[in-house]
């Protein structure tokens, strides 16, 4: 589904789902983040942190070795092109075990978990993704000693993925 | 039918490490949409993705509402030996779609 069939998804639905829409787009204009995250169902700071904990456990997250690359300024966020690299040997004695992305602000903190291992010869893997608002994506490397290793990247997206008004 | 798109090089040397993308039709319903009369459409997406180079596992992923439509991948593995690459998607609702290709290593 197109983004402009979503809008006339919109005119159709019952007067809440509208209402939040124009507060999110008013907020989304003047930059109150905070009532722009009251939609259902949507991740936070706190679900994300929660996801990644998952993930992570009791181990330390570092920053580096990892290079999230994604558009800074996204037009379409229904389609994202977004990569991940990570700085390694990529031998069987020091290698990606996986990578995780994680958001903040779409329904759901995780994005995608990849499984990797030194048969892939190069740390990089590239898809597209999803992005319901403008917010902070994070990768996460597990390494084969046990590390873990980020990148975070705050993105602009100009019009999200189909969300609003999706509980009528 | 599901299309699957596979790009994988038809001859490499030994030991080149080699780029691989995949992309598969399908539509990666989210779950949280409203279609036209305001019922929430049921979640349907691929959950599972994984690629084996002569039967053994080198590329897994575990795919989230937020992976965009037609779920496209793109990784490496190294070319060891000639045989077949073997892709495999499952997903909600008893989606199940496999792919394979053939390699010649020199």
């Amino acid at each position: 589904m197109s983004d402009k069939d979503h809008m006339n998804d919109e005119e159709q639905l019952p007067n809440a789902p509208r209402r939040r829409f124009l507060i999110h787009a008013v907020a989304g204009g003047i930059g109150l983040a905070a009532i722009a995250a009251t939609g259902p169902a949507r991740a936070t700071p706190a679900t994300m942190r929660a996801a990644m904990k998952n993930v992570v456990g009791e181990a330390s997250l570092r920053k580096g070795k990892v290079t999230l690359d994604l558009p800074p300024l996204i037009e379409n966020g229904n389609t994202v092109p977004l990569t991940v690299s990570v700085d390694s040997p990529m031998t069987a004695a020091d290698h990606v075990k996986a990578i995780h992305v994680f958001n903040e602000k779409n329904p759901q903190p995780n994005v995608v978990s990849i499984r990797l291992g030194p048969r892939a010869g190069k740390a990089s893997v590239a898809t597209r993704i999803r992005l319901a608002d403008s917010q902070k994506i994070i990768a996460v490397a597990e390494m084969s000693d046990g590390s873990f290793w980020s990148d975070e990247v705050e993105v602009v997206v100009t019009l999200a993925a189909c969300l609003e008004g999706s509980v009528p | 039918m599901t299309r699957a798109l596979i790009n994988v090089p038809a001859k490499a040397k030994r030991g080149e490490v080699i780029e691989i993308k995949t992309l598969i039709s399908h539509p990666m319903e989210p779950g949280y949409r409203a279609d036209n009369t305001g019922v929430l459409m049921p979640r349907d997406i691929i959950t599972d993705f994984i690629c084996k180079y002569n039967d053994e596992e080198i590329f897994r992923a575990e795919l989230f509402p937020a992976i965009a439509a037609n779920p496209f991948f793109l990784f490496s593995t190294i070319a060891t030996e000639s045989g077949t690459i073997t892709f495999e998607w499952t997903g909600d609702n008893g989606f199940s779609a496999a792919e394979s290709v053939t390699i010649t290593v020199e």
